[in-house]
């Protein structure tokens, strides 16, 4: 069932992590392909973030390997990785509040070997998606609203332009109409051979958006299934996410 | 109306004058100090000694060509170079420790510096010559032309600091580690290499300040522990890691020292800073220029 080694683009193996002394992440393994959209599915606490930001860098796994592209990046600071081709998109946003819209966006833009033409194409591109953003490109990000936050966290992921953005949860706490936006702008990042991993609550969400789901439980991936194979009543999904 | 008439105007405003002059320099040194906490949570006690040893690296510098902007320019970038390698060699293993850690570390760090320089340089205060030599009148004093100039550079360098942390693609890297380290390193800013940055800046901006104050009184190896005690006040007043707040409360205290030391002695005059920090710590703990978190 797992993706074919070849197209893997990252590749999680036996992933084992801490926080001091409580054991978080008992080997996770998974993988996502070049340009594929993987849900990551689980109740609270059973490790997904922990799982997204052990990729990132951001907490350093005691045992396990990480691979992009085939090569190994566990241990790497995680501003290596960033340039490396990952975004990051955290469960809180961690947008700049101090710093503004156009702010925000510059701290992934500006990186050696971008052109001022490319910099501007990606610009109007993150504006074209969010029009909002370039309404409010010189207002502070603190300003913003919790959706228009949630846009600003992904476009700014979007500058690094990245092959694959890991997304902690952008739907939490958002109305309709941002989470069916949310969804949209996933779908526009899939179209244009972005990966996404995704971590999510929103169950009928995520599995309409991914190719495939891997469900997590006490710090394990215990399901792994294609999307279109599950569906919300499934008693897979009832007996891990069901409450 | 006769009490306006009991004002002695004329030196009101001489002590305006000065009081602005040690608030230029005292900002430009607590910009440095407030930079380096704000970016990296470090509080900085060997601040007063990279500001001392900014002003022999002056003396040195000086001494040997005769050029004052040489003298500053030289050793603004020999400190910043010292800097860097101490952040390196001393704070940068201390990351993410007990904070004690890095105020022992530059604790230990300050005494070092300041023994060196008076095994190096004696106890005997050096001179720095003046750039320019020229007074004017104000009032009945004969009011020198440098202290003016050294306001004025003051405000150049802090003015320029400003505009490269606004518009600078650097200066953005240091707002953002500032704001968030973790979210700074998952956008690819090298942010060890931001730390090391900040805390030269910071030590070169204490070099310059360390540099223009030269002339005004005698370089020797404490010089820096009445400024770094200042400049403490000062950015606690102005809210821990605010650049605005620090500067705004740089010139805030030294204008009311000037003040108070219309009515009693210099020397009695300091108090004023520590009841300032004292009502600041009662009744805005977060500093006078911060707006009260929501």
């Amino acid at each position: 069932m797992s993706a074919p080694a070849a197209a893997s683009l990252v590749s999680v193996e036996d992933l084992h992590t801490f926080y001091g002394k409580s054991h978080i992440l008992h080997g996770v393994t998974l993988h996502v392909g070049k340009g594929e959209v993987v849900g990551l599915l689980g109740r609270n606490g059973v490790g997904k973030s922990t799982t997204l930001k052990s990729i990132m860098g951001l907490v350093q796994p005691t045992k396990g390997a990480v691979t992009l592209e085939s090569q190994p990046i566990a241990g790497l600071p995680p501003h290596k990785l960033a340039r490396m081709g990952i975004g990051y998109v955290p469960e809180d946003r961690r947008i700049f509040k101090l710093l503004t819209v156009m702010e925000n966006l510059r701290t992934g833009l500006d990186r050696a070997g971008v052109t001022e033409a490319r910099k501007k194409e990606l610009l109007d591109k993150v504006f074209a998606y969010f029009p909002v953003l370039g309404e409010r490109r010189d207002q502070a990000g603190g300003t913003l609203s919790g959706g228009e936050q949630q846009m600003l966290a992904i476009a700014r992921a979007m500058m690094l332009e990245p092959k694959i953005i890991l997304l902690d949860e952008p739907t939490e706490g958002l109305m309709p109409r941002m989470v069916s936006q949310i969804r949209e702008i996933i779908g526009v990042l899939h179209k244009e051979g972005v990966a996404i991993l995704l971590v999510e609550q929103n169950v009928p969400m995520t599995l309409e958006a991914s190719q495939r789901v891997y469900i997590m439980e006490k710090g394990a991936i215990r399901h792994h299934a294609a999307s279109k194979e599950l569906n919300v009543n499934d008693p897979v999904i009832q007996e891990y996410l069901g409450v | 109306m006769g009490f306006l008439a009991a004002i002695p105007w004329d030196q009101v405003v001489i002590q305006t004058v000065n009081g602005i002059v040690t608030g230029m320099i005292l900002a430009l040194i607590a910009s440095g100090l407030t930079l380096i906490f704000g970016i990296m949570d470090v509080v900085n006690f060997a601040h007063g000694e990279l500001f001392m040893l900014g002003a022999y690296m002056g003396v040195v510098v000086f001494a040997t060509s005769g050029n004052f902007w040489l003298a500053l320019v030289l050793a603004v970038m020999m400190v910043a170079i010292l800097g860097a390698a101490i952040q390196i060699t001393t704070l940068r293993p201390l990351v993410g420790r007990d904070p004690l850690t890095t105020i022992l570390a530059t604790f230990g760090l300050s005494l070092i510096l300041q023994n060196y320089a008076l095994w190096q340089f004696g106890p005997v205060p050096r001179k720095i010559g003046e750039p320019i030599s020229g007074h004017f009148n104000l009032f009945y004093l004969e009011y020198p032309y440098y202290r003016i100039l050294i306001a004025v550079l003051s405000a150049g360098i802090i003015g320029a600091f400003w505009l490269f942390l606004k518009y600078g693609k650097y200066g953005i890297w240091i707002r953002a580690t500032t704001q968030d380290r973790v979210m700074a390193q998952a956008m690819g800013i090298p942010v060890p290499l931001v730390h090391t940055a900040a805390f030269a800046i910071g030590a070169g901006m204490a070099a310059a300040s360390g540099v223009l104050f030269g002339p005004l009184v005698g370089v020797n190896h404490v010089m820096g522990l009445d400024w770094v005690l200042k400049a403490f006040i000062v950015v606690v007043v102005g809210g821990m890691g605010n650049l605005g707040g620090a500067i705004g409360a740089a010139i805030f205290i030294s204008l009311l020292e000037a003040y108070a030391s219309l009515v009693v002695s210099p020397a009695q005059a300091v108090i004023v800073s520590f009841v300032v920090l004292i009502f600041t710590l009662l009744f805005r703990p977060t500093g006078l220029f911060v707006p009260t978190p929501k």
